[in-house]
């Protein structure tokens, strides 16, 4: 037998990711049983209260255990010169599995969030068709519909890490502009076929019923493959601050294109020329140039835990965990490293590999109690590497911001403490 | 009681000839009502740069000054410097040294946007409050505190969109990758 414990498959202490399935697990057990036995005679396990009477009863809606109510979005303070505007992070730490509660679901609003009587909400289609169309939101929930589970990720997530700093960052307040959902809603094909689309018509630019109006023009091509035109999150009516009673959902793209409260969709030949496609959403790059319609959401992975703000209270086993996705398809592989990128071992996928959703991961991982690095790195079934923050920063500069999709190094030193390192 | 269960028969028969037409006739739900574009002419605010959606109107610069004090000036400052770094509207230069400031002069490719995104979103405390006169004046007044027309230069569609932006040629569409 091996002098370790575990079998170890990268530096620093990766352990063989079978050891998170059947086979392995049975000698974690045993360790962890041989060192219970006799280690604390004093320990009894009693009744607890809450056992020993009735709780309260069934209730019309239903509410988390108030001790999970620290797991909160982080709202970005108010700018007075921007009402309504700004956004809030999901507790990317505090979640597992993939799909983001509605509630912890990430907000980016441009005027603040509308409250829009479904009765009175229209959805209007017109331009370049053969008959402009108006749509009641009653009408459109007799429409057939279909169900996807895809990412949402604002482009400038992860934005703050090209212009260093934020030791202090966590992986919500880092990454927290990305969220998993259950889209449900119709195809927009079906309601752009109904209105009959023109063959000179090349573009769709989409308009929201928020105070801002806020509007982004789609590629026809898009529209007609995949978007939807969603009317539900997880089953229920999509959220206010999610564009309730509907939203436009491209999957994949940056996510101010899932243009929400969606109330109009002109058919065009040309792009709009927005002001959130020109002055906003734009990539300038070195030269100076900037990039226009990023749509594509890059290829991704994040550990989640442990992340930083987080402390490994003990030398021993941890079990690496967090999320990987790809604008451009499923994630195929993740790989961890726990010695900065120099030695890597593939990760477990623990979910379901859906296209253009996240994907949990994780790695068994043994902490010798000294300096480590903590990093993911996920590939696509398109081949896609996410890459390093130097290849990004040499890639684009750093005057953009928008799709940092870099490769996230937590470091860990001998306290057990964690926190954004850039290596 | 006994008078809903034959309905509740009825309606699950309808349910299913429905479903039948959908799924072997290929016959869609089409439930949109017939509407006109002049129907449309208040709601509609998109204003592209081929001039389509541009109400009928005009506006100079110095008729715009008095709107920009009244409504824009407290968050875009007397001349467009801005009272924080998003309210920047005028001045930058995507050449300099430093990160660029990027306004309206500096990097907006067109001037169509100017007067979309203040007819739909501006003043953000109260937006579609303008008239079209007013963002006509008020367009024409961004663009003069940016050094793009003079005081007097009459904006209206037409003109609006024969103009070339300072930056009109700094962006690089990547919108066929998708």
């Amino acid at each position: 037998m091996h002098q370790d414990k575990f079998e170890k498959v990268a530096g620093n202490g990766l352990i063989n990711r079978r050891y998170l399935l059947g086979l392995g697990l049975s000698g974690v057990g045993i360790a962890a049983a041989s060192s219970v036995l006799g280690a604390d005679s004093a320990l009894k396990i009693e009744i607890p209260t809450w056992s020993k009477v009735p709780g309260p009863g069934a209730s019309a809606y239903g509410r988390r255990s108030t001790h999970t109510e620290h797991m909160q979005r982080l709202a970005r303070p108010p700018d007075p010169f921007y009402p309504g505007g700004g956004a809030s992070l999901s507790p990317l730490q505090h979640l597992q599995g993939t799909i983001t509660p509605n509630s912890l679901h990430f907000e980016r609003h441009h005027a603040g969030v509308p409250n829009i009587s479904p009765a009175e909400h229209k959805l209007v289609i017109n331009g370049l068709v053969r008959q402009p169309l108006v749509f009641d939101y009653e009408d459109l929930l007799k429409y057939p519909m279909v169900s996807k589970i895809h990412f949402l990720e604002c482009s400038g997530n992860s934005g703050s890490l090209l212009r260093g700093g934020n030791a202090d960052g966590t992986a919500q307040s880092l990454h927290g502009l990305v969220s998993c959902a259950e889209w449900t809603g119709i195809p927009l094909s079906t309601l752009l076929d109904e209105a009959g689309v023109l063959p000179k018509a090349r573009w769709v630019a989409a308009v929201g019923a928020d105070a801002a109006s806020m509007g982004r023009s789609v590629p026809l091509n898009k529209a007609l493959d995949d978007v939807l035109v969603a009317l539900y999150q997880n089953g229920e009516p999509v959220r206010p601050e999610q564009g309730y009673p509907m939203r436009l959902f491209c999957p994949g793209w940056e996510g101010n294109i899932s243009v929400k409260w969606l109330t109009h969709l002109k058919l065009t030949n040309e792009p709009a020329q927005f002001r959130d496609e020109t002055s906003k959403y734009t990539d300038t790059q070195p030269d100076r140039s900037s990039y226009q319609f990023t749509f594509r959401m890059g290829t991704k992975s994040l550990i989640t835990s442990p992340s930083g703000q987080m402390a490994l209270n003990r030398q021993g086993f941890y079990k690496v965990t967090g999320i990987a996705w790809s604008g451009s398809g499923s994630i195929r592989r993740v790989e961890v490293s726990a010695d900065g990128g120099r030695s890597w071992a593939d990760a477990l996928i623990e979910s379901n590999q859906f296209e253009k959703a996240l994907t949990r991961f994780s790695i068994p991982w043994e902490w010798n109690g000294g300096d480590a690095v903590l990093q993911s790195r996920a590939t696509d079934d398109q081949g896609n590497v996410q890459p390093t923050r130097d290849a990004v920063i040499a890639d684009q500069g750093a005057i953009n911001f928008y799709h940092n999709p870099c490769i996230q190094s937590w470091g860990i030193n001998s306290a057990g403490e964690v926190s954004n390192v850039y290596i | 009681m006994s008078i809903f269960k034959p309905l509740g028969y009825i309606t699950f028969a309808i349910s299913i000839v429905q479903f039948g037409l959908l799924a072997y006739s290929q016959e869609a739900v089409r439930l949109g009502t017939p509407i006109s574009e002049g129907q449309l002419a208040e709601f509609d605010l998109i204003a592209t740069p081929d001039g389509s959606g541009f109400p009928e109107g005009s506006g100079t610069a110095r008729e715009g000054k008095a709107v920009y004090d009244t409504r824009c000036a407290a968050c875009h400052a007397a001349t467009g410097e801005g009272i924080s770094g998003r309210t920047v509207i005028a001045g930058g230069d995507m050449q300099s040294e430093e990160t660029p400031l990027r306004t309206v002069g500096s990097y907006w490719p067109y001037a169509s946007t100017i007067f979309d995104f203040v007819r739909r979103a501006m003043p953000a405390d109260a937006p579609k409050s303008l008239s079209n006169e007013e963002v006509y004046q008020v367009t024409a007044y961004v663009l003069y505190l940016n050094g793009i027309i003079q005081e007097d230069t009459l904006i209206n569609a037409d003109s609006l969109n024969a103009i070339k932006m300072p930056n009109a040629d700094g962006f690089i569409d990547r919108s066929h990758i998708q």
